[in-house]
């Protein structure tokens, strides 16, 4: 019996059946943008408010510019990194149970390939348009600002697609929402940790550092801080690589777990 | 509408089987859908209709045997295959965050089709008899409107075959005759139905054609009238009550006798000796009828309990 030619692949088949999932899921977002918006991106304003003031009084400048400045460049960053990963957890999740919104679409030609590009371009998307609101208030508060800045967007766009194919992995073995929690908390929560979102780098014991390094979020850091601060990044192709090369490892392990998930 | 020049079997299965790791579940089935029709997959639950019902879509690949559908090779061509298909799935997956008319919308985009193409949403509405609520939130819905979005969202790429799980599983008598009409209305517009049931009732008044399967396995196919006609007497008298089993059928000629729980139903070709044994069933309830497909498929695919 010969498969399918779209389960036998190794690899996703990338077309544009993604853009009315993609569409679907703005949509809806459009539907719901008040909540939306005050969730993933009041809540990383309200970090940088309060933390920016309370320890700016206490730390003063870090790396050469105010704390706040550093504080904004790095929750630009985190913000991505969360924006999507709960896009492809918590949100995708409930497409493919609760709601069957994936069943609904692999009643139609729509593949599970199609769907997979439509959720992580869709979360990339997200982050986006919640990366372009921090933006927008950092850089009205005079903390950012610069061409940088339309440097800095497809960068946290990379960090979005990134993220959101890691979230879709989890998302594909994940038997409800509680397992999440595993992931937040043994991966997400260390890295927004340890990746020089609060603090440097080079303020962790060496190991640590490294270790971080191993990780994406540190490499958007290091890409994004400089460009929306006035400077210039270093060793911008291996930073780009390192995300590049988990988000597509992280895109083809999702599509080829969610084929075998829901074409069983 | 259809396609003027059309094959004369919508789906035609030979040897069709799929196993997973605890067994196989679809076992060698033959089946030929003939186009036009309406075609009933009959069985206990976990008899392997839903399995089945998903391999003719192309969601799951057979491990074994040959599946054909609108002329379509599958699991090869299973999108260009569901592009002709309307599916109504068992459970809604209707979209929660959209209103009646966006579900319609959204779900003719998945078919890459745009606002000028496929029918119109007014018309899918209106065979829904969902106009007044094209605003509404999925929410509001009563569980007959939400099954009438679900039918009428399925005929947003005009298919020519639409398969349905459990069209009626959950609706109310009235909501169930509102979809059988629809469906009747759907046969004679020239499209092939397939669908699954345990309604035997449904069955028996929408189908031209049934199969009846069981532990994976084809075991009675035909039109409902006739697998009746072939299987069973065409009299039985059910016998309800305690003594119903204890009853003495001694001197009487050309009886078949079947219990179900508490029921003791026996079986005649011609009506005479059932008013014997009626004679001497003091004390207890007795209902004479016709057989029909229930007693069918409860000899098939025997008396046990399906959990």
């Amino acid at each position: 019996m010969p498969a399918t030619p779209s389960n036998e692949r190794l690899l996703p088949r990338l077309g544009l059946g993604f853009v009315p999932v993609w569409q679907r899921n703005f949509l809806v977002w459009r539907k719901l943008m008040l909540p939306s918006l005050l969730g993933n991106f009041g809540e990383p304003l309200l970090y940088l408010l309060l933390l920016g003031y309370g320890f700016g009084q206490l730390v003063g400048e870090v790396n050469g510019v105010p704390y706040m400045v550093f504080l904004a460049s790095g929750i630009l960053c985190s913000s991505a990194m969360m924006g999507s990963s709960f896009e492809g957890l918590y949100s995708a999740f409930t497409r493919m149970s609760a709601q069957r919104t994936w069943d609904a679409m692999l009643n139609t030609p729509l593949g599970v390939d199609d769907i997979v590009l439509g959720e992580v371009v869709w979360a990339a998307s997200k982050a986006c348009i919640n990366a372009v609101a921090i933006m927008a208030v950092a850089a009205a508060m005079g903390l950012i600002g610069g061409a940088g800045l339309l440097l800095a967007l497809p960068v946290l766009i990379l960090a979005g697609l990134c993220f959101a194919s890691m979230a879709l992995v989890v998302t594909a073995v994940s038997p409800s929402y509680d397992f999440f929690l595993y992931y937040i908390t043994l991966a997400l929560t260390p890295m927004l940790l340890v990746s020089g979102v609060f603090f440097p780098l080079d303020a962790l014991p060496t190991p640590v550092a490294l270790l971080a390094y191993l990780l994406p979020l540190a490499h958007v850091v290091e890409l994004v801080r400089p460009l929306v601060t006035g400077g210039t990044p270093s060793h911008v192709l291996l930073h780009l690589a390192v995300l590049v090369g988990y988000g597509s490892v992280a895109f083809v392990i999702a599509t080829r777990l969610l084929r075998r998930r829901l074409g069983g | 509408m259809p396609a003027p020049a059309r094959a004369a079997l919508a789906v035609e299965a030979v040897g069709l089987t799929k196993t997973y790791d605890v067994g196989t579940v679809v076992d060698a089935v033959d089946l030929a859908v003939p186009t036009g029709i309406c075609f009933g997959l009959l069985g206990p639950n976990g008899a392997g209709k839903t399995t089945t019902l998903r391999m003719t879509l192309g969601l799951t690949e057979p491990s074994a045997g040959r599946l054909t559908v609108l002329g379509h090779e599958l699991p090869m061509e299973a999108q260009r295959l569901r592009a002709r298909v309307g599916v109504v799935p068992q459970f809604d997956s209707l979209d929660p965050d959209f209103t009646v008319r966006e579900n319609l919308v959204s779900y003719r985009r998945y078919f890459g089709l745009g606002a000028d193409q496929g029918p119109r949403i007014d018309d899918l509405l209106g065979f829904a008899n969902l106009e007044a609520r094209a605003d509404a939130r999925i929410t509001t819905l009563s569980g007959g409107m939400k099954r009438r979005l679900s039918l009428a969202r399925a005929l947003v790429n005009d298919p020519e075959l639409v398969v349905l799980d459990e069209p009626t599983t959950g609706l109310d008598p009235q909501a169930r005759q509102n979809i059988w009409q629809r469906l009747r209305q759907l046969k004679d517009q020239g499209r092939t139905l397939l669908l699954t049931t345990h309604y035997m009732e449904e069955a028996e008044r929408l189908c031209d054609r049934l199969a009846i399967i069981d532990h994976g396995k084809l075991i009675a196919e035909g039109p409902p009238t006739s697998l009746v006609a072939e299987h069973l007497e065409p009299h039985v008298l059910e016998l309800r009550g305690e003594q119903a089993r204890s009853i003495d059928l001694g001197g009487i000629d050309g009886l078949r006798v079947e219990d179900v729980a508490d029921t003791r139903l026996v079986y005649a070709r011609s009506e005479a000796p059932l008013h014997q044994v009626m004679e001497r069933a003091e004390g207890l309830t007795t209902i004479l009828r016709r057989a029909n497909l229930e007693d069918l498929f409860l000899r098939l695919t025997g008396h046990d309990l399906r959990d």
